[in-house]
This record gives structure tokens, sequence and C-alpha cells, in this order.
């Protein structure tokens, strides 16, 4: 299985902490820190290195607080791009 | 030397993370639209309000229609729409957002109109301009964000609240012999003719959010078809009012308020199934 490494990044002066991003975690890395932000509220903190980026807590998000990132491991390589293909060509790949 | 010592593990422990760090510019998947302005939501913690701008503003970005999209927002809770979407807006008299979204589509048809209303905008004072904006099946999308409260005056009873619901103005929850019964206003618009596609979403949870976006796009897209009036009802909460937490307001939502507004697709185009 192609290991699938996520990260987020909080935007913790827009974050207002309604744990609606918790509750929809689906690997339970999110959890309310224990300070506030200018505005008072109590933001939302990875605290767990297991994200895989599945977007579930950006989808939720009222604030749009958050951006995702996905890296996936072994992602195929483009080895080269065929241009200017005619019907009597014929094309072998070696593998 | 101390300075050293402090300073050297810092750089070391500064490349690793930035080795090992996923956060680049090709990785994301998933950010805020810039059709989304950078200004803060005025909004509650926890509020659908926020969600639903966010979707508007994905549909618009996604189809590149920003130059061609004019919005106009209600008096409510999201009366402030304007402030937060990057496209032209306009602003109506209560209720009037519909006929408002009416005059502008008909002297700018090939424009993308659509009007964003909450229930007591659209279901209560708006009811007469929407079912007549719908009989007349105006090429508009008109998005009705229903939270079964009136937010911004401060959480009293509107015509979609629940039976048995407590709100400022039913304190001991809405007694259907003296206050009357809910208004399912999409069935209504539903059995008018001039509507082409009518829909319940929510935005609860991330699968609801997908569902609804998708409603979203679909509504905007069929407004090039000239066929009448898209609706679009996005089932919401209201934290503040219903007197919960934003999380136990989810759960309540789904408990009560689905069974009465079902969700799905109330009329869809026959022709168009794909």
């Amino acid at each position: 299985m192609a290991k699938v490494k996520g990260d987020i990044i909080i935007d913790i002066e827009k974050c207002k902490g309604c744990e609606l991003c918790v509750e929809a975690c689906s690997q339970d890395s999110l959890t309310t820190s224990k300070k506030v932000n200018s505005k008072g509220y109590l933001y939302i903190v990875k605290i767990e290195d297991n994200c895989t980026g599945c977007t579930n807590c950006a989808l939720v998000c009222p604030e749009g607080a958050i951006t995702v990132y996905r890296k996936t491991a072994n992602r195929k390589e483009q080895i080269a791009k065929i241009t200017n293909v005619t019907k009597d060509m014929t094309i072998t790949v070696n593998e | 030397m101390n300075e050293k010592q402090m300073t050297a593990p810092d750089s070391h422990y500064e490349q690793m993370i930035a080795e090992e760090s996923v956060c680049t510019t090709e990785n994301i998947v998933y950010e805020k639209p810039h059709t989304l302005t950078d200004t803060p939501f005025h909004y509650c913690p926890g509020c659908g309000h926020g969600v639903a701008h966010r979707l508007i503003a994905e549909v618009i970005e996604e189809m590149d229609i920003q130059e061609e999209t004019i919005g106009v927002a209600p008096v409510g809770c999201s009366v402030f729409a304007y402030n937060y979407l990057n496209i032209d807006m306009s602003e109506a008299a209560h209720g009037r957002a519909s006929a408002v979204a009416t005059g502008i589509k008909r002297v700018l048809p090939e424009k993308y109109v659509f009007s964003y209303q909450g229930d007591g905008d659209l279901a209560a004072i708006g009811t007469a301009e929407t079912i007549h904006t719908c009989n007349r099946g105006e090429n508009i999308l008109i998005i009705f964000i229903n939270n079964g409260i009136y937010g911004m005056t401060g959480g009293q009873m509107a015509p979609t609240t629940l039976p048995n619901m407590k709100s400022t103005t039913s304190p001991f929850g809405r007694d259907t012999n003296s206050m009357g019964y809910p208004l399912k206003i999409t069935e209504l618009i539903a059995a008018l003719p001039g509507t082409y596609y009518v829909t319940r979403q929510s935005v609860h949870k991330p699968l609801n959010v997908r569902k609804a976006k998708k409603a979203i796009l679909n509504g905007f897209q069929y407004q090039k078809l000239n066929r009448g009036t898209c609706f679009v009802e996005i089932v919401s909460n209201c934290p503040s009012n219903w007197k919960m937490t934003p999380v136990e307001s989810n759960k309540w939502l789904e408990d009560n308020m689905l069974p009465f507004y079902q969700l799905g697709d109330i009329k869809v185009p026959k022709e168009e199934i794909k």
C-alpha cells in the first residue's frame, strides 16, 4: 500500500474553536489548544502526525481556515510525452 | 559559546522540518477559494453560513464565472454576504432578494444571478416574492438557508421552526394548535411548473458538504438552459439560538431537523439525468 502522507495548516487567527473539525477528523489528530488567539477563542491544533490529507476537516470548517496538503509516496512518473501520433505508427514500451 | 550551543540545534531541526514537510504548493489538495475574501466571517462559531458561502465561492471559481456572476444579499444573519464574496453583489430590502434578482436577470440575461436568503427572509416576509418569482420561472438560482429560527434578531420563532421546538417567542415549544405547522416551502415551490431544479441539502457532515456543492453547481449550470428557477435549500444549524455547542447542534440537526426536512432532490430535470 502506498503510504499517504498528509498535513494541514490551520489559520489560528481565523479559527473560532467550534470543534467541528475535531469531530470530522477520522484520525483523531486534532484537539483544542490551551491558548487563545487575539479574538479570545480557543483555537484548534494538530497533535498527532497521522494525517492522511482526507480534507474532511477543511470541508466542515465554517471559517475556511484549513489548508490541506497530501503527498503519495509511489507516484507514477511520466517518462515521455508522445505527440504527433498517426494511425500507421506502432509504439512499444519496454517494462 | 553559549550562543552557538543555543543556535546550532535549532537550525538542524529547521532543516529536518524543511526536508520532511509536505506543505508545499504542489501538494495542496484543498484550500480556501480565492473568490472568498480574507475578511473574517462575523458569524457565530460553528454556523453553517460560512460553509455555504465557501461552497458558492468554490463553484464560482470552478466554473470561472467570477466576472459574470451577480449575487443578491438578503436581510438576516447573512446581510453582510457582499463583504465575503469577491463578486458583484447587491443588497435587497427584507424578503425582496428574489424580486431584485429578477430585475437584474431581466436587464442582464447573460449573467449568472443568484439570491442568498435565510428562512426569515425567504419563508416569512418574502413568501409572496419567492412564490411569484418561481411561478414566473425566472432563470435565477435561489439559495435558501434553513435553520428553523430567526438568528439575527435573537432566536424568535420562524415559519420553519419545528413542532415543540423552543424559541424566545414560543418558550414552551411550538404549539401547532395556536402557532400552526412548520412551512415546507421547498415542497410548495416544487409543485409550481416554473421551477426547474429543486433540492434540499445540508452541510453538517463532509459527505453532505460535497453533495451540497454538487447541488449548487447544478443550479448555476442550469441557468444557461433558460428553463426556469433553480432552488437549493440548505438545512443548517444555529448553535447560539438553539443554546447548544456547535457539535451538539449538528447532532440535534441530524436527529430532529432531518426527519422532518428530508434531504434529497425534490424536482430533477428529466432530460438532464445522465
